[in-house]
């Protein structure tokens, strides 16, 4: 098991390197970022002596070798825009972020499963049709549309939810969270629906598939010649079963929207990292985008890691192949 | 015949313990209805071992699935009763079924690398069997799943309670099959060729088991198969099964030496025995029809040797001295 993890963080490490070099060489390739920065009357040799505070005269290789050489001191640089420590800007917008998608997929997992169980129950029934066209509906309408549709209809017309910003926060240590105030979730509701409505659909599109899956079983049929309640085989025999293509779904989905949160944060002025992603990428402010993207294929490895023990607890012969 | 089942034969004329009479069960598909059971009368006393012997397709495990009520949509039985002990299992309600099922009526599967939940502890599967029909604690249902498999010949319990299913070999499962097939000491089980998927050494071993076990806490056993021969040192009778009917019934010496249907006739000749040793097997000729279109009266028809005219309207059960019936307007009487 420790060599379990250790293997992976090493392939973690892997995937960091190859991901920074990549991004480097692209951003490097997209434009020279001190034409942002500079006023446009600006001579020439202010353009030059700003390229050389910014390290930017040196090659891309020299560039390159001397971040790695400072990341690993976990010094991710400094924001070529503010000046502030680019690991700094991306943790105060941090909680932001990871508390919406954290409400929008408890949402998506709460509604999704229930739903696509019950559709993978009875697949003919009328009830069960309406499940499936309504997720069609869910996941292939465009995320921003959902959203402006919410404003409309929740800020606009019924004007009962706020339709921008975050709520007020309290602080907890140095993390800032809005979802202990009334106020925080009034502003959460919308921008959680938004994104939680199409990982809904999809929860529910994962979850009928398994459980039509599952139904067919022999231990199914057992279970109910043993003369188990209906209660029991669904909530044990069946729901132990398709607990894993859950899990990988709903683990790939959370990942994908903590780090790309971007277009329901655009739509709902909400202040998290994705917003801070678009922007520093307009500005080809690349220690941020380079320090985010880092951040993000670290927190994914994790993300991974955590669902792989996930099986081992749901899913005994996983157990074993690990076992070395 | 030995004493015991003697015994068994006897008490079955006093008062059956389960009475199928002309049950059919058809499932209707997109390309019509196939009638898998179609007129099955079925009787067994108590303690009284079945064998229920025909191909496959032939209806048999239909049969098992209805007894139990665990027919599922397209399926459905359309026709005939299933009195068991009292009940009438047809038109019971789902809740009184469920009561019944895994208590007083436990059934054994085919292949046991599917029958157990691949992702519930050993322990897990045996405890809720007991505790889904009676209120005891759990440790009372330990305790219970323990000595189950004890009974059925589990070396090292305790380990093997706390096993994943994934970790036991196949004869193994079905041990553990079994022993919740018996847990609650039901009257009847029905073993759907639980046998077929084990090893030739394991079958006799698990066959001869099952016989002692139902013998010993005077269970009443149908035992479903293809296999003639499995039956024969098992069964008290046995019942042929061809195309969703009962065509022959008996008591196993008299069914498997003086066969009076022709099919039947024909499933003991494919058997190789020390009489046909380095001889070609006898074959039933043509295939069995499909449960879809079956041919006009007796099903078997169109592959008999003794086929006569009369045999386009379809033969009622004929009932002979000895317990016998037999489905056949030609049988070798």
């Amino acid at each position: 098991m420790p060599v379990f993890i250790i293997n992976r963080l090493f392939q973690a490490f892997g995937v960091i390197l190859v991901m920074s070099v990549l991004v480097f060489v692209g951003l490097y390739l997209i434009g020279d970022p001190t034409s942002m920065l500079v006023s446009p009357e600006a001579t020439e040799i202010e353009r030059q002596a700003l390229r050389k505070a910014l390290g930017l005269d040196q090659s891309i290789w020299v560039q390159y070798l001397t971040f790695l050489g400072n990341a690993a001191q976990g010094d991710f640089g400094r924001s070529f825009l503010t000046g502030q420590p680019a690991l700094q800007l991306i943790i105060e917008r941090m909680p932001a972020t990871v508390e919406l998608v954290i409400v929008a997929m408890t949402f998506s997992v709460l509604v999704g499963v229930p739903l696509g169980i019950l559709a993978g129950l009875r697949p003919k029934a009328p009830s069960s049709k309406a499940i499936m066209t309504g997720s069609i509906l869910g996941f292939s309408l465009p995320n921003f549309w959902i959203g402006l549709m919410l404003i409309m209809l929740f800020a606009v017309y019924l004007g009962v939810l706020p339709a921008s910003a975050r709520g007020e926060t309290v602080s907890v240590g140095p993390v800032a969270l809005s979802i202990l105030t009334i106020d925080g979730w009034q502003h959460l509701a919308l921008p959680a629906l938004t994104l939680g409505l199409a990982k809904a659909a999809l929860m529910i599109r994962v979850t009928r598939a398994a459980t039509r899956e599952v139904l067919p079983m022999d231990y199914i049929k057992f279970a109910r010649a043993k003369g188990l309640r209906p209660s029991r085989i669904l909530n044990v025999h069946l729901l132990k079963n398709i607990l894993i293509p859950i899990i990988t779904v709903a683990g790939l989905e959370f990942g994908q929207a903590i780090a790309f949160a971007v277009v329901t944060e655009s739509v709902f002025s909400w202040p998290g990292m994705g917003k801070l992603l678009i922007d520093s990428i307009i500005t080809l402010d690349r220690p941020v985008v380079v320090a985010y993207l880092i951040m993000m294929v670290f927190f994914l490895v994790i993300l991974n890691l955590v669902v792989d023990i996930l099986y081992m607890a749901i899913d005994p012969s996983a157990r074993e192949k690990v076992r070395d | 015949m030995d004493v015991s089942s003697m015994q068994a034969t006897a008490t079955a004329k006093r008062e059956p313990l389960l009475s199928i009479k002309g049950l059919k069960t058809h499932f209707a598909t997109r390309a019509g209805v196939v009638k898998a059971v179609d007129g099955v009368d079925i009787e067994l006393g108590r303690g009284e071992i079945l064998g229920l012997v025909g191909e496959s397709g032939s209806g048999k495990s239909i049969t098992g699935f209805s007894i139990l009520g665990l027919i599922d949509p397209p399926g459905r039985i359309v026709d005939g009763s299933i009195d068991y002990d009292g009940f009438d299992l047809v038109s019971m309600g789902e809740e009184a079924r469920r009561q019944l099922r895994g208590n007083d009526i436990a059934m054994i599967f085919q292949d046991p690398s599917m029958t157990l939940n691949p992702v519930l502890r050993i322990d897990t599967q045996l405890i809720e069997t007991v505790q889904a029909h009676a209120e005891v604690s759990t440790a009372e249902a330990r305790q219970r799943a323990r000595d189950a498999l004890v009974q059925v010949g589990i070396p090292s319990p305790d380990e093997r309670l706390k096993a994943y299913p994934y970790e036991l070999s196949g004869g193994m499962r079905q041990r553990i099959a079994i022993a919740i097939a018996l847990i609650n000491k039901p009257k009847l089980i029905i073993a759907d060729e639980p046998t077929t998927a084990l090893d030739v050494s394991i079958q006799g071993q698990i066959i001869y088991e099952v016989k002692q076990l139902c013998r010993k806490t005077g269970t009443a056993l149908i035992w479903i198969t293809h296999d003639l021969a499995v039956v024969a040192g098992l069964a008290d009778r046995i019942s042929v099964m061809y195309a969703g009917r009962i065509v022959e019934t008996g008591i196993t010496a008299d069914v498997i030496e003086r066969p009076l249907h022709p099919y039947t006739q024909g499933l003991i000749d494919s058997v190789p025995s020390h009489a046909t040793r380095g001889r070609r097997l006898h074959q039933i000729k043509g295939m069995t029809p499909s449960l879809l279109n079956l041919p006009q009266g007796c099903a078997f028809r169109e592959r008999c040797e003794r086929a006569t005219p009369e045999c386009l309207v379809a033969p009622e059960p004929t009932l002979l001295p000895g317990g016998k019936s037999v489905r056949c307007w030609n049988p070798a009487l």
